[in-house]
């Protein structure tokens, strides 16, 4: 066990490394300089040389590497060159509506795609499947910034419930900082749970046709309870997988649906600082998210090997 | 204190008595902008954005520029010009304080105007500050400054905001936390979503009718309407969703205010590349562009045609549309005579604003009904700065150059477009020295014909500025000469 977690640990320093590089590399090539792009059309060459000097950039490219991965060890991510403030500072504000807005999206689909696609799975080619499949075949097409401008329209622009978007702000209160999550979680949420009740309904119509059930049945078990006792509890592994791997669809989600409610969060966060060619942020807020992914993945995969001994010895 | 007194015994009075027919009197404004500054201090950074809230509203200058264009004293309460015009004497207003409670004096406009001038200065319009030869705070109201040349529109100039006074106590930390004279002063800012200000209660001046206001970030155009629409914006002074605004002036909630830029917006052309250098091709580029064309396609109507690189509502315009009228057959003749009558492929470059993106759909498909086939490529900001504006590598390319009378850059070495012509540089420099109104005006005028009969580059349309508010928010203004949402005379109507 301890020599399949070295193994992975080192796979995933790796990972982590390797994109460091590749990432530095790739916005080095990017054209545009951001020293030349903040002072405009009319700045003197040496103005800019100047400001260059002073965000840095005048160092070669492996000093800036170096010193901006050394700062990782430190929790020092450098200074943002537009808003010069410290990157982890900005990462950490936006991170406070960007995580909240994901976990919301993610416990309103699910909450919303478990009892349907139950529902649908018992009542199998009868009325309440076709419906809620019907249904979830238009979650599954509607793209989710489409949906979040009907939401707009209809509760803050018509029925005036919510703010059209914007975050109040955690500061504010619990109540307008949910208000102003609501609608975008809903948007985000919908063509999740659409997926999810898919997948949770033919996970349960597999599980109804094994033995197991027909054995439950004999023994004299009402139909309701041997799909909640024998049926859910079964159908939740491939459930709970996908629930996984959509967490990573979630967060780039975010990054549309924040620009549509202007919520500010990472996604509008890296979506500003690329235009802007703030680089150090794009940079440390991209490895930040590999990071989160190979970290996801490597629990996962820790998790797997405690279920099944056969993947320590490496036979996958 | 007796006026906040009344406003608020007034505004209990509306919440308690008067619920259902009136709401209670608001005293703040929501402002929506689309672009973010990266910060806060406008004598180091180009970003319109910067200026749309600090300027008049939290920095002010010696001078400062109004509504309509003209220059009005601010900071200094008058000023006198030597007969050699080159010795400026300002006097200054008098119990001027900071908002940190610092006081104003002379020695602070001398700091402020050596710092912009520094080797180390990271003033993006630095050239303001270099015909200064010295700065002397003569006594605590009176500044002089002597100019090594003289410089027509220096006391214009000194109204941008990147030359507004700062102190020495606070120019440092003014990019997260700026520290003015203005009738507001800065509060916080919620990076990513919005600045809030409020009045501020030592001012020198007419206090602000508003006690606040919040400027809010709104990036996408639908997002933009939706904000307007649901009131979560009392006004969008740029508003970005050009399309929606018919739907807009229908709705009797809002006011739709359709004002002047100083945007000149420009086909242009790199005059220093095959086939573009010769003046034949350029001309039959002018005459191949139905401008009202691209004005109804890709403004939606709203915008004024040019002729030349100049604001029709400046009082030196010349209309000069005429010259190159949409005139498909002449363009081809003109090809034909310039040796390139089968047409030739020719790359634009379009940065990411909308009129940009959606005038180059046009001229596109207008151009190619004259044999020039053109492959347009999107760029972004930093892209366009690098590649065509500093770089010099294009075609062709169109943007809104919407500095205020910038003619100028049509004498300046090296620009991108590359004019070259010793006779517009003469006219130039003798604006500089000249400061007769009527002299100026009739060089403005040269300068227009010259660059027009050139087909430097081909002109287009006077960018508008469209904006949306609440119509009982009155005191906004209405036309854009410098980028700024000055709301210091901005009100709620009772």
């Amino acid at each position: 066990m301890l020599t399949f977690v070295a193994r992975k640990l080192g796979g995933l320093i790796a990972t982590l490394v390797v994109a460091s590089v590749v990432i530095f590399a790739v916005l080095e090539v990017l054209p545009g300089d951001p020293a030349s792009l903040m002072l405009g059309v009319n700045a003197q060459p040496d103005t800019i040389a100047a400001l260059r000097s002073e965000l840095g950039l005048d160092q070669p490219a492996a000093a800036r590497y170096l010193s901006w991965v050394g700062g990782f060890f430190v929790g020092d991510f450098g200074i943002s060159y537009t808003y010069r403030v410290p990157v982890a500072e900005l990462i950490a504000d936006r991170a406070m509506v960007s995580l909240p807005l994901a976990l919301m999206a993610l416990i309103l689909s699910t909450a919303i795609a478990l009892p349907l696609g139950t529902l649908a799975a018992a009542g199998h080619n009868r009325w309440p499947d076709v419906s809620i499949m019907s249904f979830a075949q238009l979650g599954v097409a509607v793209p989710n910034f489409w949906f979040g401008i009907l939401l707009v329209y209809l509760f803050a622009v018509t029925l005036r419930w919510l703010p059209a978007g914007g975050f109040a702000g955690w500061d504010a209160g619990l109540g307008p900082a949910f208000a102003s999550l609501a609608l975008p979680a809903i948007a985000l949420a919908l063509p999740q749970a659409a997926i999810l009740a898919r997948v949770m309904r033919s996970a349960l119509l597999d599980v109804l046709h094994e033995d197991y059930i027909r054995t439950a049945r004999a023994k004299g078990l009402t139909a309701g309870s041997t799909i909640w006792r024998h049926g859910v509890r079964n159908a939740l592994i491939p459930v709970l997988t996908i629930l996984g791997l959509q967490f990573a669809f979630l967060i780039a989600g975010t990054i549309i649906i924040e620009n549509v409610f202007y919520l500010p969060g990472l996604g509008r966060l890296i979506f500003q600082a690329v235009a802007q060619r703030d680089l150090i942020v794009v940079q440390s807020l991209v490895v930040l998210l590999v990071a989160s992914v190979v970290t996801v993945n490597f629990l996962v995969d820790l998790a797997y090997a405690w279920v099944d001994p056969r993947l320590r010895h490496g036979r996958r | 204190m007796d006026r906040h007194l009344r406003a608020l015994v007034l505004g209990a009075a509306l919440a308690t008595g008067l619920v259902g027919s009136a709401v209670a009197a608001k005293t703040t404004a929501t402002i929506g902008m689309r672009l973010e500054p990266p910060h806060l201090d406008p004598t180091a950074g180009a970003a319109a954005a910067i200026d749309e809230i600090v300027y008049q509203n939290i920095f002010e200058g010696l001078t400062q520029i109004d509504e309509s264009g003209q220059v009005q004293p601010d900071l200094a309460e008058s000023w006198t010009i030597s007969e050699d015009g080159l010795t400026y004497t300002f006097k200054l207003r008098d119990g001027v304080t900071f908002h940190d409670g610092t006081s104003f004096d002379a020695e602070d406009v001398k700091f402020s105007f050596e710092r912009a001038k520094a080797e180390d200065s990271t003033n993006a319009q630095k050239r303001i500050f270099e015909p200064i030869e010295s700065i002397t705070a003569v006594d605590p109201t009176t500044v002089e400054i002597k100019l090594s040349r003289p410089a027509g529109s220096f006391l214009f100039d000194l109204g941008w905001g990147d030359a507004v006074i700062v102190a020495p106590e606070s120019a440092d930390t003014n990019k997260t936390d700026p520290v003015g004279t203005g009738a507001f002063k800065f509060d916080r800012w919620v990076k990513g979503d919005r600045v809030e200000i409020s009045s501020f209660d030592d001012y020198w001046g007419t206090s602000a009718k508003l006690t606040g206001a919040t400027f809010k970030f709104i990036g996408d155009p639908a997002a933009a309407l939706a904000a307007v629409l649901a009131g979560d914006v009392d006004a969008f002074p740029n508003f970005p969703a050009t399309e929606n605004l018919p739907q807009l002036e229908a709705d009797p909630r809002f006011d739709v205010v359709v004002g002047t830029t100083e945007g000149e917006t420009i086909l242009a052309l790199n005059n220093k590349r095959p086939p573009f250098d010769n003046k034949k091709v350029r001309q039959a580029i002018s005459h191949a562009i139905d401008r009202q064309a691209v004005i109804d396609g890709a403004m939606f109507g709203y915008g004024t045609p040019i002729g030349s690189h100049f604001a029709p509502h400046n009082p030196a315009y010349v209309d000069l549309t005429g010259l190159y009228a949409y005139d498909p057959a002449k363009a081809k003749a003109l090809l034909d005579e310039a040796g390139d009558g089968d047409g030739f492929k020719a790359t634009l470059k379009l940065p990411p604003t909308t009129y940009a993106r959606r005038s180059g759909e046009i001229i596109a498909s207008e151009l190619g009904k004259i044999g020039i086939e053109v492959e347009i490529i999107p760029v972004e900001w930093a892209q366009w700065l690098e590649e065509v504006f500093r770089g010099g590598d294009f075609d062709m390319t169109i943007v809104s150059h919407t500095e205020p009378l910038d003619i100028d850059i049509y004498a300046r070495d090296d620009y991108y477009f590359g004019y070259d012509n010793p006779e517009f540089d003469a006219i130039i420099e003798k604006l500089q020295s000249e400061a007769d109104t009527d002299a100026r005006n009739a060089l403005y005028e040269q300068a227009q014909r010259m660059i027009a009969e050139d087909a430097v580059n081909a002109f287009l349309f006077q960018l508008p500025k469209a904006g949306v508010w609440d119509k009982n928010l009155k005191g906004l203004w209405a036309n854009a000469p410098i980028q700024a949402n000055d709301l210091t005379d901005a009100s709620w109507q009772q």
